[in-house]
């Protein structure tokens, strides 16, 4: 694609996945042969919502769910907007509920949502504390419930930091509370079960492209209960159950029924593959960049996900370095406009100025080898030492 | 086959630069484009001229097009803490800087510079007009740009031989218009955009409002006078005129009136008659010669003192301390206070430095 006609190593798993040749196939039929609009009364149109209905049978099977839980978005941000609206207008309706409680390491589609609905709709805000990995506890989510509170939000798997919470904890504290409980585990989804039973949560957010899915589409489930009852936010034709209007993307929804299926399936596997392969890099940096650190939980992390600081070192600059040596990573946010903003969730876990501009994201997938992480352990003391003497 | 040569390109979203980076690409360099996200006040960043997120998206498409990497790099801190302080800092204190020329020494040819080269670069090229060769020693020069029209030689008298060393300018052989025909036969999407000009961070506004906005006490009401001390009307802080403004004086007057000084010490702006305007004799300080050494003193050259001046002929002499005086052989009327008086033999730029109030003289 360039003219630098070198090595070009993906280690940005978490930004984004390729499609699986095996999703692909079974998304192909639904642009030109099944083509219909699910709503029509014909059968073109009953052949795609058989096609869509299917799809909800296996998201709802992977996630222990009913399929009338199941609600197509079009990507994991849309769902935690659905979610966090939905719920906060729906709960100030039914039962004048206030309060919303979130951590402050959110993926910014749960943190700019609640903020805007603290701003705009006066929705008390509160943030829960978190330890120096980034981490929830339940205790402290129970200490702060109110008969007001509207909404729980807490992150399954860190984007930026990898950290895991202890989700299913803390949904069995909101349970009992009879307050919803949601989790955005679009960064999880592809490593960690997404039972909703065993993770005791009311709303789930999965963003297909994060598991080898399509990009565009995405999930929310939401539990039938009499406490969780939703406001739509995207009014119309009253498609999914009238939470989310809106023409079904068909094949892009087979897709990531797909994906999800086979992350089930593989989702250990891979763990087993990558896992080794992101000790040794974490080990081999710690030990040969002088004043870095490991951000985020050591253990209970994904365990393809890998991420750092480095002392006085422009993480912008780091990033732009390893692209030209052929390896392509994040800070852990995307700032492709240069704009050099310690992130929300590195000054959440204590991390100052200098630490924090100095973020490296180094995530693995299926494509990663042995032999990639060896390359880029080879580069990467190089341009953290020259970057060093930049500043 | 040996390595490659590598080239960072200052994008800007621009033709010049666009082209620039297209030109190098055919010439065998790897390529790599770099754009600078400079300093826009808060709340106005989609008004500045060179790197609001529109401009980005063009670089950007412009760098899709020619298949070479592109990466904004932050320098708003470093603008802001040099450019933008030198250009208000300059008008508190009564004269009329040229950030551009700050922005080049310390920005691109510095903190730019020094990004390419930690990027293992071998150049820095911009999409500058002017020419770069060497002399029988080896001495980097910087000659004026083919298209004389558009030479941008008097911005980069700043660089020295170190820089130059590093320097690429491909656009400079080349006529303006021509810049413009590659550009559409690559089928980039920059070729009719208008010439950028004025001071990227000011964006369309005015730089009195701004001058306003960040250093209130600019608003500074003194007298008018005429050259004998006659007061003819009121002005409304120094900072707001130029030498040989006309416009805008507020005064009825049977004769055009002209800005000839503005007076620092009784704050007063001082008017005359057209003939009464220009001066022969400047001084310049803050020297910097492009070869590293000074001619030998005393010695005549052309001068320009603005980017969009003809040069003209004049005498000049060396002092102590970094500074010159010329002796121009005809009155220029608009020497300004603030500007560049840049020095050339012919077609090679020699230096220059900054002209100083003629109180100084």
């Amino acid at each position: 694609m360039n003219n630098l006609s070198r090595r070009k190593i993906y280690l940005d798993y978490a930004a984004t996945t390729p499609v699986d040749a095996r999703v692909i196939e079974t998304m192909m039929p639904y642009f030109r042969e099944v083509f219909g609009n699910p709503s029509s009364i014909h059968e073109f149109g009953q052949q795609a919502e058989a096609a869509l209905e299917s799809a909800r049978e296996q998201v709802a099977k992977v996630l222990n769910c009913q399929t009338d839980e199941v609600i197509f978005t079009g990507c994991g941000s849309e769902s935690d907007n659905l979610a966090l609206r939905g719920i906060a207008f729906g709960a100030r309706l039914g039962r004048q509920a206030n309060h919303i409680l979130i951590s402050p390491v959110e993926h910014h589609a749960v943190l700019r949502t609640a903020q805007q609905l603290a701003e705009l709709h006066k929705f008390e805000l509160e943030y829960l504390p978190v330890d120096r990995y980034g981490m929830v506890s339940p205790q402290e989510v129970e200490k702060r419930l109110r008969p007001s509170t509207a909404l729980v939000s807490i992150i399954y798997g860190n984007n930026e930091i990898g950290t895991v919470n202890p989700v299913g904890e803390i949904g069995e504290i909101c349970q009992s509370h009879s307050i919803p409980f949601h989790t955005d585990a679009v960064q999880a989804a592809a490593y960690m079960p997404v039972d909703v039973k065993q993770l005791h949560v009311d709303l789930l957010s999965l963003g297909g492209h994060k598991f080898y899915g399509p990009k565009g589409v995405g999930v929310l489930f939401v539990r039938k209960s009499p406490e969780i009852h939703l406001a739509p936010t995207q009014t119309g034709g009253g498609q999914e159950f009238g939470l989310r209007a809106g023409t079904h993307n068909v094949p892009l929804i087979t897709g990531l029924a797909k994906a999800l299926e086979l992350t089930q399936v593989e989702r250990e596997q891979r763990a087993e593959n990558l896992k080794p392969l992101r000790d040794h890099l974490v080990g081999s940096i710690l030990e040969t960049i002088p004043d870095s650190l490991l951000t985020g939980h050591p253990s209970q992390r994904l365990p393809n996900h890998a991420s750092f600081v480095f002392h006085n070192v422009d993480g912008n600059a780091l990033l732009m370095m390893l692209d030209v040596e052929g390896f392509a990573c994040s800070s852990g946010s995307a700032c492709k406009t240069g704009n050099p903003e310690p992130s929300d969730v590195l000054t959440a876990i204590g991390l100052d100025h200098d630490w924090a501009l100095g973020s490296l994201r180094v995530t693995l997938g299926v494509g990663t080898t042995e032999k990639q992480i060896d390359q880029f352990l080879h580069v990467l003391p190089g341009v953290v030492e020259r970057l060093r003497r930049l500043i | 086959m040996s390595k490659r040569e590598r080239v960072v390109v200052a994008m800007s979203g621009g033709v010049d630069s666009s082209v620039a980076a297209a030109i190098l690409l055919q010439q065998g360099y790897e390529v790599i484009g770099m754009m600078l996200r400079l300093w826009s006040e808060s709340g106005r960043e989609d008004d500045n001229r060179c790197c609001t997120p529109n401009a980005i998206a063009k670089a950007r498409r412009v760098s899709a097009i020619l298949g070479i990497p592109l990466y904004v790099i932050d320098a708003k801190q470093v603008f802001y803490d040099t450019v933008v302080r030198y250009f208000l800092d300059g008008y508190a204190r009564g004269i009329t800087p040229n950030p551009c020329l700050i922005c080049n020494r310390q920005i691109r040819w510095e903190f730019l510079l020094q990004r390419a080269l930690a990027l293992e670069a071998d150049f820095l090229a911009t999409g500058h007009y002017v020419r770069l060769s060497q002399d029988t020693c080896g001495r980097f020069q910087i000659r004026r740009a083919f298209d004389h029209s558009k030479d941008q030689s008097y911005i980069l008298h700043v660089l020295n031989q170190e820089k130059l060393a590093h320097a690429r300018f491909p656009i400079g052989e080349y006529q303006k218009s021509q810049v413009r025909q590659i550009a559409e036969e690559l089928g980039l999407p920059v070729a009719n955009l208008p010439d950028s000009q004025d001071l990227c961070f000011l964006g369309a506004e005015d730089y009195r409002r701004f001058l306003i906005r960040n250093i209130p006490q600019v608003v500074d009401p003194g007298p008018i006078l005429n050259q004998n001390g006659q007061k003819l009307g009121e002005h409304q802080g120094l900072a707001f005129y130029t030498i040989g403004q006309r416009k805008g004086l507020g005064i009825a007057s049977p004769v055009p009136l002209y800005v000839i000084k503005k007076d620092g010490r009784q704050n007063a702006l001082i008017v005359g008659r057209q003939e009464e305007l220009g001066i022969k004799d400047l001084m310049a300080r803050n020297l910097n010669w492009v070869s590293g050494e000074p001619p030998t003193s005393p010695f005549r050259a052309l001068v320009k003192i603005r980017s969009t001046a003809q040069p003209v002929w004049g005498s000049i002499t060396l002092l102590e301390d970094r500074s010159l005086t010329i002796q121009l052989d005809q009155p220029l009327r608009d020497i300004t206070p603030g500007q560049a008086a840049v020095i050339y033999d012919d077609e090679i730029c020699l230096g220059g430095g900054i002209i100083t109030e003629p109180a100084v003289v």
